[in-house]
Protein backbone atom coordinates (compact mmCIF):
# COMPACT_ATOMS: atom_id res chain seq x y z
CA UNK A 1 0.00 0.00 0.00
CA UNK A 2 2.44 2.72 -1.27
CA UNK A 3 -0.07 5.38 -0.73
CA UNK A 4 -0.31 5.33 2.89
CA UNK A 5 1.79 7.59 4.82
CA UNK A 6 5.89 6.66 5.32
CA UNK A 7 6.46 8.11 9.00
CA UNK A 8 9.54 8.64 10.97
CA UNK A 9 8.99 8.91 15.13
CA UNK A 10 11.70 9.87 17.75
CA UNK A 11 11.21 9.36 21.28
CA UNK A 12 13.44 10.15 24.13
CA UNK A 13 10.98 10.95 26.91
CA UNK A 14 13.17 8.56 29.46
CA UNK A 15 16.34 6.78 29.18
CA UNK A 16 15.67 5.19 25.93
CA UNK A 17 16.41 6.23 22.32
CA UNK A 18 14.14 5.37 19.84
CA UNK A 19 13.76 5.66 15.92
CA UNK A 20 10.91 3.81 14.26
CA UNK A 21 9.33 3.98 10.83
CA UNK A 22 6.05 2.88 9.85
CA UNK A 23 4.13 3.02 6.48
CA UNK A 24 0.52 3.30 7.64
CA UNK A 25 -0.05 0.57 10.08
CA UNK A 26 3.26 -1.50 9.00
CA UNK A 27 6.31 -1.09 11.46
CA UNK A 28 9.50 -1.13 8.83
CA UNK A 29 11.53 -0.38 11.23
CA UNK A 30 12.23 0.22 15.38
CA UNK A 31 15.78 0.94 15.97
CA UNK A 32 16.43 1.54 19.88
CA UNK A 33 19.52 2.60 22.12
CA UNK A 34 19.04 2.37 25.59
CA UNK A 35 21.10 4.34 28.37
CA UNK A 36 19.49 1.67 31.37
CA UNK A 37 22.51 0.53 32.36
CA UNK A 38 24.72 3.75 33.22
CA UNK A 39 21.20 4.14 35.72
CA UNK A 40 21.65 0.58 36.99
CA UNK A 41 24.07 1.76 40.07
CA UNK A 42 22.21 4.70 41.10
CA UNK A 43 18.50 2.79 41.09
CA UNK A 44 16.50 5.20 38.81
CA UNK A 45 16.77 7.49 35.61
CA UNK A 46 19.19 10.11 36.62
CA UNK A 47 18.11 12.95 34.01
CA UNK A 48 21.15 14.27 32.99
CA UNK A 49 22.83 10.88 31.75
CA UNK A 50 19.77 9.90 30.03
CA UNK A 51 19.91 13.22 27.87
CA UNK A 52 23.68 12.74 27.11
CA UNK A 53 22.94 9.54 26.27
CA UNK A 54 20.67 10.15 24.12
CA UNK A 55 22.47 13.12 22.08
CA UNK A 56 24.99 10.57 21.59
CA UNK A 57 22.45 7.92 20.50
CA UNK A 58 20.51 9.95 17.98
CA UNK A 59 22.44 9.64 14.75
CA UNK A 60 23.27 6.35 14.91
CA UNK A 61 20.16 5.27 15.75
CA UNK A 62 18.62 7.29 12.52
CA UNK A 63 21.24 5.66 10.78
CA UNK A 64 20.28 1.92 11.84
CA UNK A 65 16.48 2.83 11.48
CA UNK A 66 16.45 3.91 8.11
CA UNK A 67 19.06 1.11 7.03
CA UNK A 68 16.38 -1.08 8.21
CA UNK A 69 13.86 0.16 6.24
CA UNK A 70 15.46 0.89 3.46
CA UNK A 71 14.41 4.34 3.23
CA UNK A 72 15.96 7.89 3.29
CA UNK A 73 14.94 10.85 4.70
CA UNK A 74 13.54 11.88 1.30
CA UNK A 75 11.21 9.15 0.78
CA UNK A 76 9.75 10.03 4.07
CA UNK A 77 6.59 11.89 4.33
CA UNK A 78 6.41 13.26 7.45
CA UNK A 79 8.53 13.39 11.31
CA UNK A 80 6.98 12.94 14.79
CA UNK A 81 8.59 13.55 18.30
CA UNK A 82 7.73 12.91 21.39
CA UNK A 83 7.24 17.02 22.54
CA UNK A 84 5.94 15.19 25.83
CA UNK A 85 5.37 14.23 28.90
CA UNK A 86 9.03 13.09 29.98
CA UNK A 87 12.02 14.81 31.45
CA UNK A 88 12.86 17.74 30.10
CA UNK A 89 16.82 17.97 29.04
CA UNK A 90 15.83 14.47 27.47
CA UNK A 91 12.94 15.51 25.41
CA UNK A 92 14.77 18.45 24.36
CA UNK A 93 17.45 16.09 22.21
CA UNK A 94 15.28 14.69 20.65
CA UNK A 95 12.79 17.30 19.80
CA UNK A 96 15.87 19.18 18.82
CA UNK A 97 16.95 16.22 16.76
CA UNK A 98 13.26 15.93 14.92
CA UNK A 99 14.14 19.91 13.88
CA UNK A 100 17.22 19.15 12.50
CA UNK A 101 15.84 16.38 10.54
CA UNK A 102 12.54 17.89 9.24
CA UNK A 103 13.98 21.52 8.48
CA UNK A 104 16.56 19.94 6.38
CA UNK A 105 14.68 17.59 4.55
CA UNK A 106 11.79 19.36 4.27
CA UNK A 107 9.50 17.72 5.35
CA UNK A 108 6.67 18.16 8.46
CA UNK A 109 6.99 17.56 11.59
CA UNK A 110 4.56 16.82 14.47
CA UNK A 111 5.09 17.22 18.04
CA UNK A 112 3.00 14.29 19.71
CA UNK A 113 1.98 13.08 23.11
CA UNK A 114 4.09 10.24 24.33
CA UNK A 115 0.93 8.43 26.34
CA UNK A 116 -1.39 8.95 23.57
CA UNK A 117 1.62 7.44 21.31
CA UNK A 118 1.79 3.78 23.87
CA UNK A 119 -2.19 3.88 22.98
CA UNK A 120 -1.12 4.16 19.15
CA UNK A 121 1.80 1.24 18.84
CA UNK A 122 -0.84 -1.29 18.94
CA UNK A 123 -2.21 -0.33 16.16
CA UNK A 124 1.27 -1.93 14.66
CA UNK A 125 0.08 -5.04 15.63
CA UNK A 126 -3.68 -5.77 16.19
CA UNK A 127 -4.92 -2.91 13.57
CA UNK A 128 -7.10 0.24 13.99
CA UNK A 129 -8.37 0.45 17.54
CA UNK A 130 -12.14 0.22 17.93
CA UNK A 131 -13.03 3.75 19.88
CA UNK A 132 -14.10 4.36 22.86
CA UNK A 133 -11.53 1.89 24.10
CA UNK A 134 -10.38 2.38 27.59
CA UNK A 135 -6.37 2.55 27.62
CA UNK A 136 -4.07 1.56 31.07
CA UNK A 137 -0.53 2.83 30.93
CA UNK A 138 1.71 1.36 32.96
CA UNK A 139 5.40 1.93 33.16
CA UNK A 140 8.27 3.34 35.40
CA UNK A 141 6.77 6.76 34.63
CA UNK A 142 3.26 6.74 34.42
CA UNK A 143 0.86 4.86 35.78
CA UNK A 144 -2.53 6.23 33.90
CA UNK A 145 -6.68 4.76 32.74
CA UNK A 146 -7.53 6.99 29.76
CA UNK A 147 -10.98 6.70 27.86
CA UNK A 148 -9.64 6.97 24.13
CA UNK A 149 -12.67 8.45 22.55
CA UNK A 150 -10.97 9.45 19.30
CA UNK A 151 -7.26 9.31 19.24
CA UNK A 152 -6.33 12.12 16.79
CA UNK A 153 -8.29 14.70 18.60
CA UNK A 154 -7.73 13.93 22.31
CA UNK A 155 -7.34 11.46 25.29
CA UNK A 156 -9.78 11.72 28.77
CA UNK A 157 -7.61 10.96 31.43
CA UNK A 158 -9.71 8.37 34.20
CA UNK A 159 -7.39 8.30 36.81
CA UNK A 160 -3.28 8.59 37.35
CA UNK A 161 -1.11 7.22 39.91
CA UNK A 162 -1.01 10.22 43.13
CA UNK A 163 1.98 9.11 44.22
CA UNK A 164 5.12 6.40 42.95
CA UNK A 165 4.19 4.77 39.09
CA UNK A 166 3.96 0.93 39.15
CA UNK A 167 6.87 0.44 37.55
CA UNK A 168 8.68 2.91 40.37
CA UNK A 169 6.94 0.75 42.65
CA UNK A 170 8.61 -2.89 41.14
CA UNK A 171 12.18 -0.43 41.30
CA UNK A 172 11.66 0.26 44.73
CA UNK A 173 10.89 -3.17 46.37
CA UNK A 174 13.72 -4.73 43.52
CA UNK A 175 16.15 -2.82 45.67
CA UNK A 176 14.55 -3.36 48.67
CA UNK A 177 14.90 -7.09 48.39
CA UNK A 178 18.55 -6.59 46.80
CA UNK A 179 17.49 -7.72 43.18
CA UNK A 180 18.96 -5.21 41.18
CA UNK A 181 17.49 -2.57 38.60
CA UNK A 182 15.04 -2.41 36.85
CA UNK A 183 12.54 -4.33 39.22
CA UNK A 184 9.98 -5.11 36.99
CA UNK A 185 11.63 -8.31 34.79
CA UNK A 186 13.64 -8.93 38.27
CA UNK A 187 10.71 -9.18 40.38
CA UNK A 188 8.40 -10.99 37.84
CA UNK A 189 10.92 -13.62 37.37
CA UNK A 190 11.41 -13.94 41.48
CA UNK A 191 7.31 -13.93 41.92
CA UNK A 192 7.03 -17.34 39.85
CA UNK A 193 8.82 -19.57 42.48
CA UNK A 194 6.62 -18.00 45.05
CA UNK A 195 3.12 -17.87 46.71
CA UNK A 196 1.40 -15.17 45.90
CA UNK A 197 -1.20 -15.09 48.79
CA UNK A 198 1.31 -15.54 51.33
CA UNK A 199 1.66 -12.40 52.86
CA UNK A 200 -1.48 -9.61 52.69
CA UNK A 201 -0.17 -6.52 51.31
CA UNK A 202 -2.61 -3.45 51.05
CA UNK A 203 -4.62 -2.58 47.98
CA UNK A 204 -3.57 0.96 47.72
CA UNK A 205 -7.63 3.24 47.27
CA UNK A 206 -9.72 0.61 47.10
CA UNK A 207 -11.42 0.93 50.18
CA UNK A 208 -15.01 2.28 50.10
CA UNK A 209 -13.95 6.12 50.74
CA UNK A 210 -11.23 6.44 48.58
CA UNK A 211 -13.42 5.15 45.54
CA UNK A 212 -15.52 7.87 45.82
CA UNK A 213 -12.69 10.51 45.05
CA UNK A 214 -10.25 8.06 43.44
CA UNK A 215 -12.31 5.78 41.92
CA UNK A 216 -10.09 5.33 38.93
CA UNK A 217 -7.08 6.38 40.55
CA UNK A 218 -3.89 4.63 41.90
CA UNK A 219 -1.07 4.58 44.90
CA UNK A 220 1.53 2.43 45.37
CA UNK A 221 3.73 4.68 48.10
CA UNK A 222 1.57 2.79 50.83
CA UNK A 223 2.47 -0.55 49.02
CA UNK A 224 5.87 -0.03 49.05
CA UNK A 225 6.37 1.09 52.47
CA UNK A 226 4.13 -2.40 53.68
CA UNK A 227 6.60 -4.23 51.97
CA UNK A 228 10.06 -2.43 53.36
CA UNK A 229 7.56 -2.80 57.28
CA UNK A 230 8.07 -6.95 56.57
CA UNK A 231 10.89 -7.26 55.33
CA UNK A 232 12.05 -5.53 57.99
CA UNK A 233 10.24 -7.21 60.68
CA UNK A 234 11.66 -10.48 59.35
CA UNK A 235 15.34 -9.35 59.54
CA UNK A 236 15.01 -7.44 63.26
CA UNK A 237 13.35 -11.10 64.24
CA UNK A 238 16.70 -13.04 63.13
CA UNK A 239 14.31 -14.29 60.38
CA UNK A 240 14.88 -15.46 56.66
CA UNK A 241 13.07 -13.21 54.26
CA UNK A 242 11.40 -15.50 52.34
CA UNK A 243 12.11 -13.35 48.85
CA UNK A 244 10.09 -15.14 46.41
CA UNK A 245 6.75 -14.65 48.21
CA UNK A 246 7.40 -11.42 48.90
CA UNK A 247 7.40 -10.83 45.19
CA UNK A 248 4.99 -12.86 44.51
CA UNK A 249 2.95 -11.30 47.12
CA UNK A 250 3.68 -7.19 46.30
CA UNK A 251 3.27 -8.33 42.73
CA UNK A 252 -0.01 -9.80 42.87
CA UNK A 253 -1.46 -6.44 45.16
CA UNK A 254 0.19 -4.68 41.83
CA UNK A 255 -1.86 -6.25 39.76
CA UNK A 256 -5.04 -6.63 41.19
CA UNK A 257 -5.74 -3.05 41.21
CA UNK A 258 -4.72 -2.12 38.25
CA UNK A 259 -6.71 -4.50 36.80
CA UNK A 260 -9.56 -3.91 38.99
CA UNK A 261 -9.85 -0.57 37.95
CA UNK A 262 -9.25 -0.75 34.59
CA UNK A 263 -11.82 -3.46 34.12
CA UNK A 264 -13.94 -0.93 36.27
CA UNK A 265 -13.36 1.93 33.71
CA UNK A 266 -14.22 -0.46 30.90
CA UNK A 267 -17.49 -1.32 32.43
CA UNK A 268 -18.51 2.03 34.08
CA UNK A 269 -18.06 3.30 30.37
CA UNK A 270 -19.45 1.23 28.74
CA UNK A 271 -16.34 0.19 26.16
CA UNK A 272 -15.64 -3.09 25.10
CA UNK A 273 -11.59 -2.91 24.55
CA UNK A 274 -8.72 -2.46 27.19
CA UNK A 275 -5.55 -1.40 25.68
CA UNK A 276 -2.19 -2.16 27.86
CA UNK A 277 0.64 -0.67 27.62
CA UNK A 278 3.69 0.82 28.97
CA UNK A 279 6.82 -1.22 30.22
CA UNK A 280 4.34 -2.68 33.08
CA UNK A 281 2.35 -4.13 30.36
CA UNK A 282 4.98 -6.94 29.84
CA UNK A 283 4.43 -8.32 33.18
CA UNK A 284 3.27 -11.62 33.39
CA UNK A 285 1.03 -11.74 36.18
CA UNK A 286 -0.52 -8.48 34.79
CA UNK A 287 -1.57 -10.29 31.74
CA UNK A 288 -3.20 -13.36 33.13
CA UNK A 289 -5.36 -11.12 35.61
CA UNK A 290 -5.75 -8.74 32.99
CA UNK A 291 -7.41 -11.34 30.54
CA UNK A 292 -8.96 -13.62 33.02
CA UNK A 293 -11.17 -10.92 34.38
CA UNK A 294 -11.93 -9.12 31.16
CA UNK A 295 -13.20 -12.51 29.93
CA UNK A 296 -15.75 -12.53 32.24
CA UNK A 297 -17.06 -9.36 31.36
CA UNK A 298 -17.22 -9.62 27.26
CA UNK A 299 -14.53 -7.21 27.14
CA UNK A 300 -11.35 -7.52 24.64
CA UNK A 301 -7.87 -6.92 26.09
CA UNK A 302 -5.19 -5.54 23.44
CA UNK A 303 -1.16 -6.02 24.73
CA UNK A 304 0.93 -5.04 22.05
CA UNK A 305 4.15 -7.47 22.50
CA UNK A 306 6.97 -6.27 25.27
CA UNK A 307 8.95 -4.55 22.83
CA UNK A 308 6.38 -2.17 22.15
CA UNK A 309 5.30 -2.13 25.45
CA UNK A 310 8.17 0.01 26.76
CA UNK A 311 9.14 3.15 24.93
CA UNK A 312 10.44 3.02 21.69
CA UNK A 313 10.52 5.33 18.48
CA UNK A 314 7.73 2.55 16.50
CA UNK A 315 4.88 4.03 18.87
CA UNK A 316 5.90 7.65 18.38
CA UNK A 317 5.56 6.73 14.31
CA UNK A 318 2.28 4.97 14.70
CA UNK A 319 0.56 8.28 16.23
CA UNK A 320 2.32 10.30 13.52
CA UNK A 321 1.08 8.34 11.06
CA UNK A 322 -2.36 8.43 12.35
CA UNK A 323 -2.80 11.63 12.58
CA UNK A 324 -0.84 12.36 9.27
CA UNK A 325 -3.77 9.81 7.55
CA UNK A 326 -6.46 11.88 9.20
CA UNK A 327 -5.30 14.80 8.05
CA UNK A 328 -4.40 16.64 11.35
CA UNK A 329 -2.16 19.82 10.63
CA UNK A 330 1.64 19.99 11.46
CA UNK A 331 3.24 21.23 14.10
CA UNK A 332 5.37 24.14 14.15
CA UNK A 333 8.95 24.55 14.01
CA UNK A 334 8.82 26.52 17.69
CA UNK A 335 7.19 23.30 18.99
CA UNK A 336 7.98 23.29 22.49
CA UNK A 337 9.45 20.04 24.85
CA UNK A 338 6.63 20.30 27.44
CA UNK A 339 7.34 17.99 30.04
CA UNK A 340 3.95 18.80 31.55
CA UNK A 341 2.21 17.97 28.16
CA UNK A 342 -1.32 17.36 29.09
CA UNK A 343 -3.18 14.66 27.67
CA UNK A 344 -5.88 16.64 25.80
CA UNK A 345 -3.42 17.63 23.86
CA UNK A 346 -2.29 14.48 21.10
CA UNK A 347 -0.11 16.68 18.93
CA UNK A 348 1.45 20.03 19.24
CA UNK A 349 -1.10 22.21 17.48
CA UNK A 350 0.30 23.93 13.98
CA UNK B 1 30.35 27.33 -0.05
CA UNK B 2 27.72 27.98 2.28
CA UNK B 3 27.89 26.90 5.87
CA UNK B 4 25.62 27.07 8.78
CA UNK B 5 26.79 28.15 12.31
CA UNK B 6 25.21 27.40 15.13
CA UNK B 7 25.92 28.22 18.86
CA UNK B 8 23.92 27.17 21.88
CA UNK B 9 26.22 27.69 24.56
CA UNK B 10 25.22 31.23 26.17
CA UNK B 11 21.49 32.47 26.52
CA UNK B 12 21.80 33.23 23.11
CA UNK B 13 20.74 31.21 19.86
CA UNK B 14 22.73 32.06 17.06
CA UNK B 15 22.52 30.56 13.29
CA UNK B 16 24.41 32.45 10.72
CA UNK B 17 25.02 32.00 7.16
CA UNK B 18 28.02 32.36 6.27
CA UNK B 19 30.62 31.76 2.61
CA UNK B 20 33.50 30.44 2.59
CA UNK B 21 35.60 31.29 0.13
CA UNK B 22 39.39 30.14 -1.03
CA UNK B 23 40.77 32.57 0.69
CA UNK B 24 38.42 34.36 3.58
CA UNK B 25 34.52 34.45 4.21
CA UNK B 26 31.85 36.56 4.57
CA UNK B 27 28.54 36.49 6.54
CA UNK B 28 25.69 36.40 4.73
CA UNK B 29 22.83 36.31 7.32
CA UNK B 30 22.50 35.79 10.88
CA UNK B 31 20.06 35.44 13.75
CA UNK B 32 19.77 35.32 17.47
CA UNK B 33 17.96 35.39 19.76
CA UNK B 34 18.99 35.87 24.09
CA UNK B 35 17.09 33.97 26.16
CA UNK B 36 18.07 31.21 28.49
CA UNK B 37 15.50 29.20 28.14
CA UNK B 38 13.77 29.41 24.84
CA UNK B 39 16.82 27.51 22.54
CA UNK B 40 14.27 24.60 22.27
CA UNK B 41 11.84 26.46 20.49
CA UNK B 42 13.87 29.46 18.91
CA UNK B 43 16.72 27.55 17.10
CA UNK B 44 15.11 26.14 14.35
CA UNK B 45 12.93 28.68 13.20
CA UNK B 46 16.18 30.64 13.05
CA UNK B 47 17.88 28.42 10.68
CA UNK B 48 15.02 28.64 8.74
CA UNK B 49 14.76 32.38 8.44
CA UNK B 50 18.31 32.86 7.46
CA UNK B 51 18.44 30.45 5.03
CA UNK B 52 15.02 32.64 3.89
CA UNK B 53 16.36 35.99 4.24
CA UNK B 54 19.71 34.83 2.11
CA UNK B 55 17.10 33.05 -0.81
CA UNK B 56 18.71 29.56 0.15
CA UNK B 57 17.47 25.82 0.74
CA UNK B 58 18.61 23.52 3.47
CA UNK B 59 20.11 21.54 0.10
CA UNK B 60 22.43 24.50 -0.43
CA UNK B 61 24.60 24.50 2.74
CA UNK B 62 27.64 22.58 1.99
CA UNK B 63 28.33 22.27 5.72
CA UNK B 64 27.89 22.52 9.42
CA UNK B 65 29.80 24.67 12.28
CA UNK B 66 28.53 24.34 15.80
CA UNK B 67 29.72 25.71 19.12
CA UNK B 68 30.56 22.83 21.06
CA UNK B 69 29.76 25.06 24.42
CA UNK B 70 31.38 25.13 27.06
CA UNK B 71 28.12 25.73 28.15
CA UNK B 72 24.58 25.16 30.39
CA UNK B 73 23.99 21.60 28.80
CA UNK B 74 20.43 21.54 28.18
CA UNK B 75 20.84 24.77 25.74
CA UNK B 76 24.20 23.24 24.62
CA UNK B 77 22.51 20.19 23.49
CA UNK B 78 20.08 21.86 21.53
CA UNK B 79 22.43 23.40 19.46
CA UNK B 80 23.93 19.92 18.66
CA UNK B 81 21.24 17.66 18.14
CA UNK B 82 20.24 20.27 15.66
CA UNK B 83 23.51 20.30 13.91
CA UNK B 84 24.28 16.82 13.97
CA UNK B 85 20.84 16.10 12.54
CA UNK B 86 20.86 18.27 9.58
CA UNK B 87 24.46 17.31 9.12
CA UNK B 88 23.18 13.77 8.69
CA UNK B 89 19.91 14.21 6.55
CA UNK B 90 21.91 17.06 3.87
CA UNK B 91 24.92 14.01 4.04
CA UNK B 92 27.17 17.11 4.80
CA UNK B 93 30.05 17.22 7.45
CA UNK B 94 29.68 18.79 10.94
CA UNK B 95 32.52 20.37 12.41
CA UNK B 96 32.81 21.61 16.41
CA UNK B 97 34.08 24.67 17.81
CA UNK B 98 35.01 25.55 21.48
CA UNK B 99 32.69 28.57 21.61
CA UNK B 100 35.16 30.22 23.33
CA UNK B 101 37.40 30.82 20.69
CA UNK B 102 34.63 32.23 18.93
CA UNK B 103 34.43 35.01 21.50
CA UNK B 104 38.26 35.04 21.58
CA UNK B 105 38.63 35.35 18.24
CA UNK B 106 36.40 38.04 17.57
CA UNK B 107 37.36 40.30 20.57
CA UNK B 108 40.68 40.55 18.63
CA UNK B 109 44.33 41.66 19.41
CA UNK B 110 45.74 42.15 23.00
CA UNK B 111 45.60 39.57 26.11
CA UNK B 112 41.41 38.87 26.52
CA UNK B 113 39.84 36.34 29.27
CA UNK B 114 36.41 35.44 27.98
CA UNK B 115 34.05 34.26 30.25
CA UNK B 116 30.22 32.65 30.18
CA UNK B 117 27.97 32.12 32.80
CA UNK B 118 28.31 28.92 33.94
CA UNK B 119 25.05 29.46 36.71
CA UNK B 120 25.71 27.92 40.41
CA UNK B 121 27.87 31.23 40.67
CA UNK B 122 30.52 29.93 38.19
CA UNK B 123 31.78 31.20 34.99
CA UNK B 124 33.34 28.90 31.98
CA UNK B 125 36.44 30.44 30.96
CA UNK B 126 39.42 30.64 28.83
CA UNK B 127 42.32 33.33 27.80
CA UNK B 128 42.99 34.50 24.36
CA UNK B 129 46.26 36.01 23.10
CA UNK B 130 45.91 37.90 19.74
CA UNK B 131 42.40 35.98 18.85
CA UNK B 132 44.44 32.50 19.81
CA UNK B 133 43.48 30.76 23.23
CA UNK B 134 46.13 30.04 25.93
CA UNK B 135 44.29 28.26 28.61
CA UNK B 136 41.27 26.62 29.12
CA UNK B 137 38.44 26.46 28.83
CA UNK B 138 37.78 25.49 32.61
CA UNK B 139 35.30 26.37 34.73
CA UNK B 140 35.87 27.96 38.25
CA UNK B 141 34.17 30.36 40.46
CA UNK B 142 35.10 34.30 39.10
CA UNK B 143 36.91 34.92 42.43
CA UNK B 144 39.21 32.26 41.61
CA UNK B 145 39.42 32.88 37.96
CA UNK B 146 40.54 36.63 39.10
CA UNK B 147 43.16 34.86 41.42
CA UNK B 148 44.83 32.98 38.38
CA UNK B 149 44.95 35.95 35.94
CA UNK B 150 46.19 38.53 38.24
CA UNK B 151 47.51 41.11 35.63
CA UNK B 152 47.38 38.59 32.55
CA UNK B 153 44.64 39.90 31.00
CA UNK B 154 43.96 43.50 29.66
CA UNK B 155 40.43 43.31 28.90
CA UNK B 156 37.04 40.78 28.63
CA UNK B 157 34.15 39.78 26.82
CA UNK B 158 31.25 37.54 27.27
CA UNK B 159 28.22 37.64 29.26
CA UNK B 160 30.06 36.07 32.11
CA UNK B 161 32.96 38.71 32.16
CA UNK B 162 29.41 41.37 32.32
CA UNK B 163 28.00 39.72 35.01
CA UNK B 164 31.46 39.54 37.28
CA UNK B 165 32.65 42.33 35.59
CA UNK B 166 33.72 43.91 39.20
CA UNK B 167 35.61 40.61 40.51
CA UNK B 168 37.57 40.60 37.28
CA UNK B 169 38.65 44.17 37.68
CA UNK B 170 39.38 44.55 33.72
CA UNK B 171 37.70 46.51 30.94
CA UNK B 172 34.45 44.81 29.43
CA UNK B 173 33.76 44.34 26.17
CA UNK B 174 29.74 45.03 26.31
CA UNK B 175 28.77 44.52 22.36
CA UNK B 176 30.57 40.90 22.94
CA UNK B 177 28.90 38.46 25.19
CA UNK B 178 27.72 36.26 22.41
CA UNK B 179 29.55 33.81 19.55
CA UNK B 180 29.63 35.05 16.45
CA UNK B 181 28.55 32.81 14.30
CA UNK B 182 31.39 33.60 11.54
CA UNK B 183 33.46 33.46 14.11
CA UNK B 184 33.02 29.93 14.94
CA UNK B 185 32.84 29.04 11.02
CA UNK B 186 36.62 30.64 11.12
CA UNK B 187 38.14 28.07 13.35
CA UNK B 188 37.06 25.68 10.73
CA UNK B 189 37.37 27.28 7.48
CA UNK B 190 40.61 25.10 6.44
CA UNK B 191 39.00 22.29 7.59
CA UNK B 192 35.95 23.06 5.03
CA UNK B 193 37.69 24.07 2.23
CA UNK B 194 39.80 21.03 2.18
CA UNK B 195 36.41 18.92 2.60
CA UNK B 196 38.07 17.16 5.56
CA UNK B 197 35.80 14.58 6.96
CA UNK B 198 33.05 15.89 9.58
CA UNK B 199 33.49 14.73 13.34
CA UNK B 200 31.07 13.83 15.87
CA UNK B 201 30.04 16.92 17.50
CA UNK B 202 30.55 15.94 21.53
CA UNK B 203 29.59 18.65 24.18
CA UNK B 204 32.53 20.41 26.43
CA UNK B 205 30.64 19.28 29.84
CA UNK B 206 33.61 20.00 31.68
CA UNK B 207 31.60 19.01 34.58
CA UNK B 208 30.36 15.13 35.54
CA UNK B 209 26.24 14.92 35.61
CA UNK B 210 24.62 15.30 39.15
CA UNK B 211 23.83 11.94 40.18
CA UNK B 212 24.29 10.26 43.87
CA UNK B 213 24.78 6.61 44.33
CA UNK B 214 22.08 5.75 46.64
CA UNK B 215 23.26 4.80 49.84
CA UNK B 216 22.33 1.89 52.38
CA UNK B 217 18.10 1.39 52.79
CA UNK B 218 16.44 3.72 55.20
CA UNK B 219 14.83 2.11 57.90
CA UNK B 220 10.83 2.22 58.07
CA UNK B 221 10.25 0.86 61.39
CA UNK B 222 10.60 3.04 64.45
ZN1 LIG C 1 6.40 5.55 28.31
Amino acid sequence: MRDEPLVLGIETSCDETGVGIVRGHTLLADALASSVDQHARFGGVVPEVASRAHLEALVPTMQRALDEAGVTLADVDAIAVTSGPGLAGALLVGVAAAKGYALAAEKPIYGVNHLAAHVAVDTLEHGPLPEPAVAMLVSGGHSSLLLVDDLTAGVTPLGATIDDAAGEAFDKVARLLGLGFPGGPIIDRSAREGDPGSIAFPRGLTAPKDLVAHRFDFSFSGLKTAVARWVESRERAGEPVPVADVSASFQEAVCDVLTAKAIDACRSNGVGTLVIGGGVAANSRLRVLAEERAAKHGITVRVPRPGLCTDNGAMVAALGSHLVAAGVAPSRLDLPADSAMRLTEVSVPG
Amino acid sequence: MLVLALDTATPASTAALVEVTADGLTGVAERRTVDPRAHGEKLAPEIAAVLADAGHRPRDLAAIVAGLGPGPFTGLRVGLATAASMGQALGIPTYGVCSLDALGRAAGPGRVLIATDARRREVYFATYLDGERVTGPEVAKPGDVAALLRASVDRAAGEGALKYGDVFAVPVEEHLLYPPGAALVAFAADRIRQGAPGEVLTPLYLRRPDAVEPSGRKPVLT
